[in-house]
């Protein structure tokens, strides 16, 4: 266990890391993240004892690393620096061959078999074992990096102390030698500290975070603890957006640049939607953010080009989606760029209006279709049909996370109330219907104009809303029982 | 492994092949065969035990002496611009050599030993000198600060050497001489007397030849790796003065080998201190001996300087290499 306790100290008599405690436990990794010159690299100096302690003690299992001798203290702690320049070069073996160093003695130390084996290991983890006999200096800066790491992990030391270690790695080798750290941190028990540029990467792999600012430690936790809009806003002074990981329970953060999106003030209109017997298509000058069920790109992006196309009842639903980004790609739209729906109802019935509010105006577009009506209540398994209700929602405005969840509420209530006015019912259970069995809602908003914190049903959007889908559901229920009956 | 012991082997035969050329060919041509069988030929056996063979042996040592500590010194300062005389070590045994000449200085019970023993004591002197100054400006004595400390001691001796040059008179032609260097007409007296000093120096570099390796990195990353850098960068200055002063003392400031012979070393072989330092010792010692034997060869029967033809027949061969292996890729590949 690496501990620290009250640590201050810096070059000559300027004091950089002031008063900074912790403690990494085996098997954890710390990450260390700051901007720059707030006293990372100090802080792994005074460490690794390549700086003296001012103040404060820092301990390896009780033991004070100042009363290490420096081959024992090189057997306890590798040090992975940033990279430097170097007049002459060795051979990769050569280098990482050197992290064996403190573990030999004597005149005329030989070299031993367990000497062999964890050049051998560092080199096969690190993938650098083809490169054995190649001269450092004619490696990419990322190779580099790799056979430092080897070097490192050569030492077999309990404790690793990482200066940026994804320093000029591509994608792919971050995530490598990352993995690579972490399984041999479980695995043999490590305690590693690392400091790291990339947020993200720091709080997908560490297991606690430590933000330090002007040489103090701003914050201290778990990656959730730390990775807060505010805090790293305050201590990086730049904007920043939290969201989480898609795979991990981990916070990550985006940057916010303060380059305005150079566009004209754009508006959704009712009149700009296109309506044939193929399809309902909107298409707007400027991306949409937009949260959907749709078939191609659901979810939440922001994109372009909006499709409800009408298919056959008896289309195969199986690969829908490759066959619905191929039909786009044939309409000459990019799919990366549409959002795209389908559905069994005419959609020359689509219902389009345009509702006006005090901050602007709202676009409701439904093609309803109720021959497969479900009672939510009363469901249990039921075989899949072609879409029926779908219902857009365009929002001439600023939407926040929240107000699309909450326009989402909205409109599924307002549909709900209209699926009940009309008498639409189950058949199976003969009662009264609250959507259909393959419904599916978009919002999307131009993020330009007023700012809509919420959208629930007594916002001002969220009346716009509730209003609109409502009639707009009726109507196109009427407009399709209708055409039914023809 | 193979490369290496090829290494020893190519090194070692030239190193034979210079020493057979270096006692044979003179004035006197001398059949190899004396070598083994001094009774074939009694005066050419005394010609070349009692004169050719020391002045070869000192050749030999001078040269490994200055090849080795400029491989140590380019390895501990991380700079290829660095030889044996870039601490000022052998600006201090010059003075220490040219003032014994100005003064006509003769030390009891020295003699003719005066000189060498003088040049020896500057040598020690700056070197302490040097390192003392840099422990005073720097107390974790950067190379940076060892590298100008002797570049100052070096410009402000080398100004009392031009001084004692300019005020000089008949012993012009012999200062200018002795600063050229030169190894004829020593003896084997100045092979005892350089002989432990580069024994000693070079053993105490050859100890360091792992530590050498991970300073190649910088201080820091070797102070990670567990090298007592403090510790082991003094052993490596000493060693190299030591080796630098004792080379000077006898021989006179002979130039380029130091920084040449463990540049060729490296590009052909390869920058592992653990067989630089020992390989750049034999090639140092080849060369000077076959510089040496030029030099009192070409022009027979006046001899030139040998820090002229070191020049003359190491850029040549130096530039060749590393056209080659810049051109051709690494030869150590």
């Amino acid at each position: 266990m690496l501990s620290i306790k009250n640590l201050s100290g810096g070059y000559g008599d300027k004091k950089i890391i002031e008063d900074v405690s912790f403690e990494v436990e085996k098997g954890e990794m710390l990450g260390i993240l700051g901007p720059n010159g707030s006293g990372k690299s100090t802080l792994m100096k005074l460490i690794s004892g390549v700086l003296p302690v001012k103040e404060g003690m820092i301990t390896v299992d009780g033991k004070q690393i100042a009363d290490f001798p420096p081959k024992e203290l090189a057997r306890t702690m590798a040090v992975l620096p940033q990279l430097h320049v170097h007049a002459f070069s060795h051979s990769v073996r050569e280098t990482v061959s050197l992290g064996r160093y403190p573990h030999q003695s004597g005149w005329f130390s030989s070299w031993s078999k367990e000497d062999e084996q964890s050049v051998i290991e560092a080199m096969r983890l690190m993938d650098i074992s083809h490169y054995e006999t190649s001269q450092i200096d004619q490696l990419s800066g990322g190779e580099q990096q790799r056979v430092f790491v080897a070097q490192a992990l050569a030492q077999n030391a309990s404790i690793l102390l990482l200066d940026e270690p994804t320093n000029h790695l591509d994608i792919n080798h971050q995530k490598e030698l990352l993995d690579t750290i972490k399984k041999q941190a479980i695995e043999k028990d490590l305690t590693i500290v690392s400091i790291f540029h990339d947020i993200n990467l720091a709080a997908m792999y560490c297991d606690k975070l430590l933000l330090l600012d002007k040489g103090e430690i701003y914050r201290i936790g778990e990656p959730h603890e730390v990775v807060r809009e505010l805090d790293v806003e305050a201590v990086y002074r730049t904007r920043v957006s939290n969201h989480p990981h898609p795979e991990l329970p981990k916070p990550q953060i985006t940057l916010l640049p303060n380059v305005k999106r150079d566009i004209s003030l754009t508006q959704v209109r009712a009149e700009d939607f296109l309506i044939s017997s193929q399809m309902v298509l909107y298409r707007s000058k400027v991306p949409l953010k937009t949260v959907s069920s749709a078939v191609v790109n659901p979810g939440s992006g922001w994109f372009r080009n909006f499709m409800n196309r009408h298919v056959d009842a008896a289309y195969n639903i199986d690969n829908s989606p490759a066959e619905m980004k191929s039909f786009i790609e044939k309409n000459e739209l990019k799919s990366t760029d549409t959002v795209g729906m389908m559905t069994a109802v005419q959609t020359e019935h689509a219902v389009v209006k345009e509702y006006e509010g005090p901050f602007g105006t709202v676009v409701i577009t439904v093609t309803a279709g109720v021959g497969n009506g479900v009672d939510v209540s009363k469901a249990v398994e039921r075989t899949m049909h072609v879409g029926t209700i779908n219902t857009w929602i365009m929002v001439n405005g600023t939407l926040s996370e929240e107000a699309f969840i909450q326009a989402m509420i909205t409109a599924t209530e307002a549909k709900t109330k209209a699926l009940q006015q009309e008498r639409v019912l189950d058949p199976l259970t003969g009662t009264i219907a609250t959507g259909t069995s393959t419904d599916s809602c978009l919002v999307a908003a131009t993020q330009q104009g007023e700012y809509l914190p919420y959208a629930g049903p007594i916002t001002e959007i969220g009346k716009l809303i509730g209003r609109g889908v409502f009639e707009c559901t009726v109507e196109g229920i009427k407009v399709y029982r209708e055409a039914k009956k023809a | 492994m193979s490369k290496n012991i090829l290494a020893y082997i190519v090194s070692l035969l030239l190193l034979c092949g210079a020493i057979v050329l270096g006692v044979t060919i003179g004035t006197v041509s001398i059949s190899p065969v004396v070598l083994w069988n001094p009774a074939s030929d009694a005066a050419a056996a005394n010609i070349l035990w009692n004169i050719r063979m020391p002045r070869v042996v000192l050749a030999g040592l001078v040269g490994a002496a200055l090849a080795i500590a400029g491989a140590a010194f380019q390895g501990l300062l991380k700079n290829p611009l660095a030889d044996p005389y870039t601490l000022g070590v052998s600006s201090g045994a010059s003075v220490g050599a040219v003032m014994t000449l100005f003064f006509g200085i003769s030390l009891p019970f020295l003699g003719t030993f005066t000189l060498p023993v003088m040049s020896m004591i500057g040598a020690l002197l700056t070197m302490f000198m040097v390192m003392g100054f840099a422990k005073l400006v720097d107390r974790s004595m950067k190379m940076e600060t060892v590298i100008l400390t002797g570049i100052i001691f070096s410009s402000f001796l080398g100004s009392i050497i031009s001084l004692m040059i300019a005020l000089t008179g008949e012993e012009l032609r012999q200062i200018i001489g002795w600063l050229l260097g030169s190894v004829s007409m020593r003896g084997w007296p100045y092979v005892q007397m350089a002989l432990p000093f580069i024994v000693i120096g070079s053993f105490v570099l050859w100890l360091n030849r792992r530590e050498l390796n991970a300073m190649l990195f910088g201080e820091e990353r070797a102070q990670h790796l567990g090298v007592d850098v403090k510790k082991r960068k003094l052993l490596i200055l000493i060693g190299g003065s030591v080796l630098t002063g004792a080379a000077v003392a006898v021989s006179g400031t002979i130039g380029f080998i130091g920084l040449v012979v463990p540049h060729m070393t490296r590009l052909v072989w390869g920058s592992d201190h653990r067989h630089l330092l020992p390989l750049s010792f034999i090639n140092g010692a080849s060369l000077l001996i076959i510089c040496d034997l030029v030099a009192r060869t070409i022009i027979s029967p006046t001899e030139l300087p040998i820090g002229v033809i070191t020049s003359f027949i190491g850029a040549p061969v130096f530039a060749y290499i590393f056209f080659r292996q810049r051109k051709g890729g690494s030869l150590n590949a």
